[in-house]
């Protein structure tokens, strides 16, 4: 847009507004704190009011794509848990649940309820750091400390179950990669167990707050028929009132004998967006509870498939036997999946996490696309912000929820 | 593959091909069991319009595949890939595109689904396949100038002169005398990776 410029009429300078007329060029990022990672925003300023929204992305990008090509099927496991770096185990998850599907492989039963234990354990931590940096961007600085406090919690069990707290890998194609023992799942037991009345506090300080509502209501609002239209999926889709879940939709990993309901809003302003993902906790809460009744009944049963073409044997046996030793040696430097494609996703907690993979029956990876929902949340700033004042921003992007490392891969 | 997979996969398929008659389409044989059709460059914009009309709604992805191996390309180099869903059923299609790698264009979707902007840029940016009638057509992940496509099966991994665009603008720097500090006058030798 050109910019515009205002002749003042003498005395004018007194009227209420006498920055309007010029056009600014503002620059948000890459380094801003509320772009939740190095996204960088031009903006075009007319006065308060924002025009020619672009997001520049590709800060972070670090050739994910090119990694797994060079690479190999096995060996990418890890890189995975740096794309959302929040969620990791979800993002494992994902992936072995695409080479599963090419390489025509079944998990058994507690394989998948651990990874749907898992997986609800780092939607709820994921959906803290949403609650946490957005409530933290638009002022409530006690809300950070409460969220911050409960994924404590969460990596605490994390680091328990994995040994790790961060960037666990610990999904393997054909299950996971060790059992949950009594007291990792009496943690998780624990933390739900106080978890809900946690929810009940996050709400009692923001869903009825005076200040919450004035800066999310009716700020960002797009349509079921836009949100479609731009590739949103996840609760930014559901926030505009479209039931589409995943877990519903394409089941995976036996969620479709899990009892739950999918939240959805009316408006889809920020303000149903949180609702929706404060909603989608508590249904976490819900499924991980019945996913440990069913591990208490599954006791001692197997939760990694035994197909040594494409699972890593067991850890002790290799330490003593040359034939298991052979195989991880051929899984983990020559993994060969057959020849074909496929496309697996997830309902991840931003939105529709998937993997394409293409595979000619060698060892090298003909193509991994990975489909992030980050970018396309990304992708919707202008046109939810297009016209709006520049302190909705600090809204809008916290309430698309994306993290960079998605995004740019 | 379960039984309820492909009963699935089944449903999907009897509800697209009365849709696409008229245009010729290839099975191509995948391992998932999803409908994965092979149309030609000119009738894809079709096949994806009467997609949508019948009940496709949403795109999931736009992406490319280079078909090269060791150096050598049997066929056309690159594969577009458009999968579409349907958001009442989950009902999923998937259209494959072959391409030449001379002619490496291909009609764009960003008027049937807006969303698809940034995925054909980071197809674009990636493997230099161009869109025609992309409002925008630029680099979304590389930076702006940057030589290649890294994606195509050529470029390696290490990358090409990973530094060369920040040697260019510190020699136009340089050259203008501006942002340059007193003791900053001798060149910094550079590092050819």
């Amino acid at each position: 847009m050109p910019t515009q410029t205002f002749e003042y009429a003498p005395g004018s300078e007194y009227l209420d507004d006498p920055v309007q007329g010029e056009m600014m060029h503002l620059n948000m990022g890459p380094q801003h704190p509320a772009t939740h990672g190095v996204l960088r925003i031009q903006i075009d300023m007319d006065g308060e009011t924002m025009h020619n929204i672009k997001p520049v992305v590709g800060y972070l990008h670090r050739g994910k794509e090119k990694t797994c090509e060079t690479l190999g099927w096995s060996k990418f496991f890890p890189h995975t848990d740096r794309l959302d770096y929040v969620q990791p185990l979800l993002n494992n998850t994902a992936y072995a649940l695409a080479l599963e599907e090419l390489a025509g492989l079944e998990v058994p039963q507690r394989g998948q309820e651990i990874r749907v234990l898992l997986m609800e354990v780092s939607r709820i931590a994921a959906h803290l750091i949403y609650l946490g940096t957005t409530a933290i961007d638009l002022g409530a600085v006690s809300m950070f400390f409460n969220t911050f406090k409960e994924r404590e919690k969460i990596y605490e069990i994390l680091d328990a179950y994995t040994g790790h707290r961060m960037n666990n890998t610990y999904i393997r194609i054909g299950g996971v990669f060790s059992d949950v023992d009594d007291q990792v799942a009496q943690m998780i037991a624990t933390f739900l167990d106080g978890f809900s009345a946690e929810i009940d506090g996050f709400e009692t300080m923001l869903t009825g707050n005076r200040i919450w509502h004035d800066r999310n209501r009716d700020v960002g609002v797009i349509t079921a028929d836009d949100a479609l239209a731009w590739a949103l999926t996840g609760p930014n889709l559901r926030g505009s009132g479209v039931e589409h879940d995943l877990r519903k939709l394409r089941p995976y990993s036996g969620y479709e004998t899990y009892d739950f309901d999918v939240p959805i809003g009316t408006v889809g302003d920020c303000y149903d967006r949180y609702l929706v993902r404060i909603e989608e906790m508590r249904q976490s809460v819900k499924i991980a509870r019945q996913a440990l009744t069913r591990l208490k009944a599954s006791k001692g049963a197997e939760v990694i498939a035994e197909d040594r073409r494409y699972v890593l044997p067991p850890k002790d046996k290799v330490h003593t036997s040359m034939e298991e030793l052979i195989f991880q040696f051929k899984v983990v430097t020559d993994m060969r999946l057959p020849k074909g494609e496929a496309y697996h996703a997830v309902e991840s907690s931003k939105g529709e996490l998937g993997f394409y993979v293409v595979s000619d029956g060698t060892s090298d990876p003909v193509r991994c696309h990975i489909r992030p929902p980050g970018l396309y949340n990304v992708q919707a700033i202008p046109l939810l912000a297009e016209g709006r004042l520049f302190s909705d921003m600090m809204a809008i992007i916290g309430s698309l929820d994306f993290v960079m490392g998605e995004v740019d891969r | 593959m379960s039984s309820a997979h492909a009963e699935y996969h089944a449903a999907a398929r009897a509800r697209i091909t009365p849709v696409l008659e008229g245009i010729e389409t290839i099975d191509v044989a995948t391992r998932c069991g999803t409908t994965t059709l092979q149309v030609s460059r000119d009738e894809v914009l079709e096949a994806l319009t009467r997609s949508k009309a019948a009940g496709f709604t949403t795109i999931s992805f736009v992406t490319v595949v280079d078909r090269m191996r060791d150096g050598e390309v049997k066929g056309p180099r690159f594969t577009l890939v458009h999968q579409l869903q349907s958001i009442t059923d989950g009902h999923v299609v998937r259209f494959h595109t072959p391409l030449a790698e001379d002619d490496a264009i291909a009609p764009s979707v960003t008027g049937l689904w807006p969303g698809a902007n940034y995925m054909e840029r980071e197809a674009f940016d990636m493997f230099g396949v161009r869109f025609e009638g992309h409002p925008n057509l630029e680099r979304l992940l590389m930076p702006d100038g940057y030589g290649h496509f890294p994606l195509r099966k050529e470029f390696p991994h290490q990358g090409i002169e990973p530094d060369r665009l920040y040697r260019e603008w510190d020699e136009r720097r340089r050259a203008k005398d501006i942002l340059v500090a007193p003791d900053e006058q001798t060149p910094a030798p550079t590092q050819d990776r």
